[in-house]
Order: structure tokens, then C-alpha cells, then sequence
């Protein structure tokens, strides 16, 4: 059955990105129909760890990432709900001489985009955040870094989608997707057809099937990062902290709860829809929390959860139009950063959706570079589980 | 090859039903290893109070003392031959390893085969005031009088729908306190209507009546078919509002409330093992998918009120049977233990759990209709204050969530220290009319390591 109203967009995967590529789509005026096989916002997207970091990314990101930046910070104006946002600052810790010269790096490339880094002396850092124990020898502290509630904000966007007049399609699968001349027929387990001029592929974990649909093969792989929370304590830890090893990113949200998050990530089931977290993950978690925040020793974890969330080895996401399909863009792959620059991307994608272009540089994401062998990241050793699948 | 005498079996919960497994087990030349959160073996119904503290035992248990004495002398005779680790909590179970913590530090235990004996839990559901100082779960009431010989009030209502109700008005009585009322929610034609679902364990049945008796004959207020209105207190509780079957509102001056709609069994453990779940009608509550044996999957056993609601007598024989189960499963030649006595357990248990399907009849949990009459300012989430009325909201919203994770990822209801331990049975009725769906498709809360809060501190450095 083809459906009554086709559409000039189909967005495949309600979950950030594709939601707010919905969202800025249907404010220039597009028809556009999302369609997630479960509920807005309950992937990747609902369980991340909320963290709108700016300090250390990929530098090739910047301008993508400000630009996201920006519009987390007018949240409220853009979808009329706060999310929880909060400009909490992000403070990035070295423990050793080697960790000091790849912070500095770090914060000579983040300075060369605009952003303030602070550095923070041990002595300061002992004045500034007491709480602060271990052995930190240097510190970086950005205080335009942010976080957000995972849980609210992709309902939030799709809401505001809805609004502005997409149409959300929940609990249908995208089963096939055939090309009709320049256009595609989009297929769902529910039977509909839903015929449209351009299609978004934000299938996230499970987006490498859509994109081989189109001859596009990617070297996907999906990873779980364990995280946990504590039961709530007066509020104390106002920014985001992560030393740079990653064993602990930890923040605590004004409620009082400590949320953590650490390397390495570990085997998901995208298939069964399971995310376990090995309590050896959690152990170590909890051992390296205690050991940079000794008055945590006492306070109690309550629960443990990862997501199921898509890696290529080179780290990057894939973000921008297929190689080899007209009308198709793709997005997917954020490598456990998609959370931050979501907004951004679902701006720059409706803008190639409707301009035909974008001011910000996507290059680094380009699909093609799968064409070749990519150069893995030293991540991958590190920071993953060896029995993840990459 | 895994032989009897290098099988690795670890026993959680030291209850009637663990502490007959590791009997069963013992007797056939295991060792297993048997662990328990509490100071002292017993579990829940034949709990012993803390050392030094002489309550009359006799006096508390009355007709059970004589099965009280007997587990624990027969705990005691075990106790050389198996290895007991008490004061020690179970959190996590993951690839064949369970994750224990004991004073303070973590610790895992690997096994071949792991026999899940953790109980139940107090179910309750919501009324206005219920987390007033002063307000106890039913269950709790009676821990805290057996394990430390205190009453939590001078002046008691006893509210809700529970056999246990009158048993703990009785037990609350003899050691001194004053039993102001005990209402009961169920109206008295649903227990008479429910009578012929208790025949299968009459002297069970007899034994309930027979509290009550005492309670009528004592002239202890009783109202069934009640309405809780709310506890009333400013800063503790003063008094209990409720209305009668025939519309009659009261009011009851009291110190404390014991409250309590039966048990639920403890299931996350068993669901971090990999059990299947499967909805339960007459209970309303989803529970873990066992044979008859109490086989949950290969080499996870599941025994007493943790499998399905039984009590103390069917969790002691559905301890023996899990427990035979197992060696049976072992591969070793079946015993003429195992020909003889497995069948009769089996008939045994499942006489024991229907006759408690008669008690869900009679004891009736408020399930659709209950939830819909909770006022949208009663909270349900204790630990996170979420309302009632924060759940319909978010329900109502657009793109509002149905499942009940999802309802949870929204409101925070069940994310707190308790992870919805508590209010989780009331979360799902209040979702299912919230949302108008049957109660099976808001589905229930999945549950997730740790168990019960664990101490960032009683993690050592990993290897
Ligand atoms: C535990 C965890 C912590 C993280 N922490 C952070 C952080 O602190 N900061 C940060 O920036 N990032 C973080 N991330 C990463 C971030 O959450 C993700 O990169 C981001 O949410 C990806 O969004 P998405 O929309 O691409 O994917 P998703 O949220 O996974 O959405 C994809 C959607 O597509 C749907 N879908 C898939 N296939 C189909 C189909 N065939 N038909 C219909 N629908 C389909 C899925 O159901 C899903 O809803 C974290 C991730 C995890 C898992
Ligand atoms: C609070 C409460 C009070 C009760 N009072 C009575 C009563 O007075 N009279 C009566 O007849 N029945 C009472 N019952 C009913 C009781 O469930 C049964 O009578 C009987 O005790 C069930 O036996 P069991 O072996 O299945 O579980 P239990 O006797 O409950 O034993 C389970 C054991 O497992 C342990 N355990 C649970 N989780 C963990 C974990 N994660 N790690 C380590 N150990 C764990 C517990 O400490 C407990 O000792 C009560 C139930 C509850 C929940």
C-alpha cells in the first residue's frame, strides 16, 4: 500500500540526529516523515551519558561542533523545553608528564577554534575543586562545555518536529528501500510505502545494512560504553571531569547523583537489543572513581547500563551524501561523541538536503574514504574490549 | 569431565528454600557454597532474632514454631558441611561468575551451577501519606519485631490485603502493642467467592481463619472491603482515613501503619542469570519461566518465593526439588532419592502455589481500578519523588512513552536507590490505565546490576 502522502524527506532512525534533521527539514518548509522500528529517543540517544564536551575532539570537527554548541545553547528557543542543559564547564585531567603534553596539544588546537581553555595548575586545582584527589599534574578546565538530560531531549525534539510539521512514524521497521528513477520507495514491516524525493539514513548502530542496501559498505561496528550511576549526595561536583586516559568521566547532576562512564567498551547484541555491562567494568570503574574522588568511597552505585552505539576504526562518523546515490544522505557511526554534535549535524543535513550545500566542513566524513583502506585509530586497541567485534 | 565432588553449586539466599537445597546437596556428597545478605540463616518467615536478644519464639510463631526449630536444627547439623558465607551480598551474576561483596569488598565466586533461593518482597501499592514516618511495609513490621524485638508503634493499623495482615496484628499484640484496626481492602464476598481456590492447602487456610478468630474474639476492629483514603499526620502518623464498602468514611487514631498487598518475588538476580519472564494474570506481575522442577535455563535453579509465591512449606519442598533437579542434571545414575521423592515434591509445591493463587483471589491486589482511584498528587516513587500524577503527564505528552522503562526514562519513577523495587508493581497498573493498554503490554521494569546500592569503596584495583 503506498501511503496517502509521500514526502520530499524520509529520515530512517529517530534518534537525535534524525530527529533534528527532521526537525530543521520540516522549518524550511519540507514534508518530511520520520520512521524509527521503536520509540524516538531510546537508543544511543536516550542512554548516553550526556556530556556536550568540547575540549579534545577531532580537530577536523570544530566547526561542526561550535556550531552544535550554539544551538544546544538556545534549546529552549529552538524546542521550547530546557532538556536539563547545563553550562557546567568541563574539566580535563593529565596525571603524568606524557598525559600534560597531549592535553596541551589538545588545548592548543581547541584555543585555535575560539575556545577558552584555562590551564589549571595543581595547586589551583586543589583550591578551585578540593574534592579532587590522585595524582593530577595538570588541568585544562573549558567552561563552555556542557551537558544535557539524554532521556529528555530527543522526545523533546521530535515533539518539536511534530510541531513543526514532520511526521513521526514509531515502532515501524524500515525493511527495503527501492530506487524509482530519481526518487526512492521506502518500505516498512507495517507494508506502507512512503515514496520521497530524498532519503536520511540516521539508522545509527544498525545504519552500515541501509547504506550496503545502496552498494555502500562500511566497516561499522557496534560497542556498548559501561556506565553507572550512584544513589544522590549533596551536590558538590559542579563540572564534567575526565581524566585523560579515559578510566573515569564522571560528572554529577545538580540532583546529586554521580553518573560514570569509562573505557573500555565493551560486546553488544544490536540484533537482541542488549547492552550488558561486565561487573569487572564496573569494578574498575568504581575503583579509579574512588581513587580521583576519595569522598566517594562511601557513596553507593545503584545501577549500571551501556547502549548500543556504532564505531569505525578511524573514529569518525560517516556524515554526508552518498558517493553513489543521488537523493541519499547518510549519518551514522558517531563513535560515542554524536550526542554533542547532533544538533549541528541534523542542520548541516537539512541544509544539503535543501541547498544542495553547507558552510561547514564535512570532508573528514566523507563515505568515499571507505573506497580505501582508512588509517585505524590508536583508540581501538586502547579502548575497546578485544571481544568487540572491529 | 565435572564430577559431583568438583561441581562448583552456589546457594544464594539462606531462607527455607536455600537452606533445604543445600541440605539435598550436602547429602549427596556436594559442597556447595551458600550465601547470605543477613547475619543469621532463616530468611524471612523463620527469621531468628539478633544474637543476645531473648524474644519467646513460641509465643511469636505460634503454630510455625515447631517448623521455625526444625530448619534451624537442621541448619545446624549442615552447617560443617557446606560452606556458609553470611553478611554477604549477591549483585551481579555475568558468564558463569557470581559478584558477591563482604565487608566492604567485592569478591566473585565462579560456578558450574547456581541455585537462586532470594524470597520475596513486600508489594505495595500507593496511598496518600504512605511515606509518613511511621509507616511501615507489613513485612518489614515483622523483621523488625522479629530480628530486633521493637515494635514500630504503640497504637497499630494494619492496611491493605495480605494473609499476613492478621498474623502480624496477632504477633504485634502479644508483645504488647495496641491493634486500632486492621482493614483489609478486599470486600468479604471476593474472599468467600475465593474459598474453593483454598482447598488445596486447607490446614493453611484453617490456620488463617483461625487468626482471625482470635483477633474477633480479642475484639480487634476489623473492616474488609475498605478504601485507604490516605495516613494523616504532620510529621508523623496520627491517624488512618478510609471509607467502607458502604460509604461510610472512618477515621482511625494511630501511632503506625503496617501496610502491605502480599509479597512479589525478588527476580532481578535471576533475570541478570538469564531467566525468562512470562506475565502472570492472577498475580499481575511478570515472573520468571521455570519447569516443574524449578529449571530456569541450563544450570540455573530457581526455589522458593523467588520462583513463584508459595510460603514457607512450599519453599522448603521446592528447595529439595531444585536442589535434586540439579544433581539429576549433573548426569549422575537418578537416585531411588530422586525416583521416589521428585514426584511428590512436584505435587507438593504446585498444591502450595495454587493454593496462593486462592490467596491472590482473596487478598486482592488493587490492580486497574485501584490505580486509577490514586490522586495525582500521591507519590509513588519514594526515593525520587515522582507522582502519580508526573506518570499521567508524561503519558498524555506527545510522543509520551507507554512502556514502563520508558515512563521511568521519562519521570525518573524507579531510577532511585530502590530501582523501583517499591513502586514498580504499582508503576505498571498506574502506566496501564494511564495509557489505557492491558497491563502485559507496559511491560515491567528490567533489572540491572547491582542488585541491591554498592559502595564505590569496595572496589579494589582491577588486575
Ligand atoms: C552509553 C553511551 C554514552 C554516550 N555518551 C556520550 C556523550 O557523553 N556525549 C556524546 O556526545 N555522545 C555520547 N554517546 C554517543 C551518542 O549517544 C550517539 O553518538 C548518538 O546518540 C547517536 O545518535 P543517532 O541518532 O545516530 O543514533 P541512535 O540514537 O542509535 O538512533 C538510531 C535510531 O535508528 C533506529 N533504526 C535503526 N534501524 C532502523 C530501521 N531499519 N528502521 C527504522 N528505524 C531504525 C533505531 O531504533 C534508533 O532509534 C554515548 C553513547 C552511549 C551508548
Ligand atoms: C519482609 C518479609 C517478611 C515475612 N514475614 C513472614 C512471616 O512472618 N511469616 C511467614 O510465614 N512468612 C513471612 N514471609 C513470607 C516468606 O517469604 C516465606 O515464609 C519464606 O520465608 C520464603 O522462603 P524463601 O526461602 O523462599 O525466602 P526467604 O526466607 O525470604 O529467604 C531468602 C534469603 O535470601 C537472602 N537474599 C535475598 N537477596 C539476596 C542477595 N542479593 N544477596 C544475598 N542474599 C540475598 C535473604 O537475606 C534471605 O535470607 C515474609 C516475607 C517477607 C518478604
Amino acid at each position: 500500500m503506498t501511503a496517502g502522502r509521500g514526502a520530499d524527506t524520509v529520515v530512517v532512525g529517530g534518534g537525535l540526529v534524525g530527529c533534528w534533521t527532521a526537525f530543521f527539514l520540516a522549518r524550511r518548509g519540507q514534508r518530511v516523515t520520520l520512521v524509527d522500528k521503536g520509540v524516538v529517543g531510546a537508543q544511543s540517544s536516550g542512554v548516553n551519558f550526556g556530556n556536550l564536551r568540547l575540549q579534545g575532539r577531532f580537530p577536523g570537527q570544530y566547526p561542526l561542533s561550535l556550531r552544535a554548541q550554539a544551538l544546544w545553547e538556545d534549546l529552549p528557543g529552538l524546542i521550547g523545553e530546557p532538556c536539563e542543559y547545563d553550562r557546567c564547564g568541563h574539566l580535563y585531567l593529565a596525571m603524568n608528564d606524557d598525559e600534560k603534553r597531549k592535553l596541551d596539544g589538545y588545548a592548543e588546537v581547541s584555543a585555535s577554534y575560539g575556545l577558552d581553555i584555562e590551564h589549571v595548575g595543581p595547586a589551583a586545582l586543589q583550591q578551585r575543586w578540593p574534592w579532587l584527589g590522585g595524582k593530577v599534574v595538570a588541568a585544562t578546565y573549558s567552561a563552555r562545555d556542557a551537558t544535557a538530560n539524554p532521556r529528555l531531549v530527543t522526545p523533546a525534539v521530535a515533539r518539536a518536529a511534530r510541531r513543526a510539521g514532520a511526521t513521526i512514524i514509531e515502532n515501524t521497521r524500515v525493511t527495503e528501500i527501492e530506487r524509482r528513477g530519481d526518487d526512492f520507495l521506502v518500505r516498512t514491516e507495517a507494508g506502507d510505502d512512503i515514496p520521497c524525493r530524498s532519503l536520511v539514513n540516521a539508522a545509527g548502530a544498525w545504519a552500515a545494512d541501509i547504506a550496503r542496501w545502496f552498494g555502500e559498505d562500511t566497516p561499522l561496528f557496534p560497542a556498548g560504553p559501561p556506565q553507572f550511576v550512584t544513589e544522590p549526595f549533596p551536590y558538590r561536583i559542579v563540572p564534567s571531569v575526565q581524566t585523560i586516559d579515559g578510566t573515569v568521566i564522571m560528572r554529577q547532576i545538580p540532583r546529586g547523583n554521580v553518573i560514570l562512564a569509562g573505557y573500555p567498551r565493551t560486546a553488544v547484541d544490536p540484533v537482541g537489543n542488549r547492552a550488558p555491562v561486565p561487573p569487572a567494568k564496573t569494578l574498575a570503574g568504581m575503583y579509579h572513581l574512588g581513587q580521583l574522588v576519595p569522598m566517594l568511597r562511601d557513596c553507593h552505585v545503584i545501577r549500571v547500563w551501556s547502549g548500543i552505539e556504532g564505531y569505525l576504526p578511524d573514529m569518525l562518523p560517516v556524515i554526508g551524501a552518498s558517493a553513489g546515490t543521488p537523493g541519499l544522505f547518510h549519518a551514522f557511526g558517531f563513535c560515542g561523541h554524536g550526542f554533542q554534535i547532533g544538533p549541528g549535524v541534523g542542520l548541516c543535513l537539512s541544509e544539503l538536503i535543501v541547498d544542495g550545500s553547507t558552510a561547514t566542513p564535512l570532508d573528514p566524513f566523507a563515505i568515499s574514504r571507505f573506497d580505501r583502506p582508512v588509517a585505524v585509530s590508536e583508540k581501538l586497541g586502547r579502548e575497546f574490549d578485544p571481544r568487540t567485534a572491529h | 569431565m565435572m564430577t559431583l565432588a568438583t561441581t562448583r553449586v552456589v546457594i544464594i539466599g539462606a531462607g527455607p528454600a536455600g537452606i533445604r537445597a543445600a541440605e539435598t546437596l550436602a547429602q549427596a556428597g556436594l559442597r556447595p557454597i551458600l550465601v547470605d545478605e543477613g547475619r543469621l540463616p532463616g530468611g524471612q518467615g523463620y527469621r531468628r532474632p539478633s544474637a543476645g536478644l531473648a524474644l519467646d519464639m513460641d509465643a511469636l510463631l505460634g503454630t510455625q514454631a515447631a517448623k521455625y526449630r526444625a530448619l534451624h536444627a537442621r541448619f545446624a547439623e549442615l552447617a560443617p558441611a557446606i560452606d556458609y558465607r553470611p553478611e554477604t551480598l549477591a549483585w551481579a551474576v555475568h558468564e558463569g561468575t557470581l559478584h558477591v561483596a563482604r565487608d566492604g569488598a567485592a569478591a566473585t565466586l565462579p560456578f558450574d551451577a547456581l541455585l537462586i533461593a532470594a524470597g520475596a518482597a513486600d508489594r505495595v501499592f500507593p496511598v496518600k501519606g504512605w511515606t509518613l514516618p511511621g509507616v511501615f511495609t507489613l513485612g518489614g513490621a515483622q523483621v523488625i519485631l522479629k530480628d530486633q524485638g521493637c515494635l514500630i508503634g504503640r497504637r497499630m493499623v494494619f492496611l491493605g490485603s495480605s494473609p499476613l495482615l492478621s498474623l502480624a496484628a496477632l504477633q504485634y499484640r502479644q508483645f504488647g502493642a495496641d491493634v486500632a484496626a486492621i482493614c483489609d481492602t478486599t470486600p468479604l464476598r471476593e474472599k468467600l467467592l475465593a474459598a474453593p481456590a483454598l482447598a488445596p492447602a486447607a490446614a493453611t487456610a484453617l490456620r488463617g481463619l483461625g487468626y482471625l478468630a482470635r483477633l474477633r474474639r480479642d475484639g480487634v476492629p476489623m473492616f474488609s472491603g475498605t478504601t485507604p483514603l490516605a495516613i494523616e499526620g504532620r510529621d508523623h502518623v496520627e491517624a488512618v482515613r478510609f471509607r467502607l464498602g458502604d460509604g461510610e468514611e472512618r477515621v482511625i487514631a494511630c501511632d503506625a501503619v503496617a501496610f502491605g498487598y502480599g509479597l512479589k518475588p525478588e527476580t532481578q538476580l535471576a533475570e541478570l542469570a538469564g531467566a525468562r519472564f512470562g506475565y502472570d494474570p492472577v498475580f499481575r506481575l511478570w515472573g520468571p519461566n521455570l519447569d516443574a522442577d524449578g529449571r530456569a535455563r541450563p544450570g540455573l535453579y530457581l526455589a522458593g518465593d523467588c520462583a513463584a509465591i508459595g510460603g514457607a512449606d512450599a519453599a522448603e519442598a521446592s528447595g529439595t526439588l531444585a536442589a535434586l533437579a540439579l544433581l539429576a542434571d549433573l548426569g549422575g545414575e537418578v537416585t531411588h532419592r530422586e525416583r521416589r521423592d521428585m514426584p511428590r515434591l512436584r505435587r507438593e509445591v504446585a498444591r502450595y502455589r495454587s493454593f496462593q493463587k486462592g490467596l491472590a483471589r482473596a487478598f486482592a491486589w488493587p490492580g486497574s481500578r485501584g490505580a486509577t482511584a490514586i490522586a495525582d498528587e500521591v507519590e509513588l516513587c519514594r526515593c525520587e519523588n515522582v507522582t502519580a500524577g508526573d506518570i499521567r503527564a508524561a503519558i498524555a505528552a506527545d510522543l509520551g512513552p507507554v512502556d514502563v522503562n520508558r515512563v521511568k526514562a521519562i519521570t525518573r519513577c524507579g531510577m532511585g536507590r530502590c530501582q523501583g523495587r517499591m513502586c514498580g508493581p504499582a508503576l505498571q497498573e498506574i502506566a496501564a490505565a494511564a495509557s489505557a493498554r492491558p497491563l502485559a503490554e507496559v511491560g515491567r521494569l528490567r533489572g540491572q546490576a547491582p542488585v541491591k546500592p554498592l559502595a564505590i569503596g569496595s572496589a579494589a584495583a582491577p588486575a
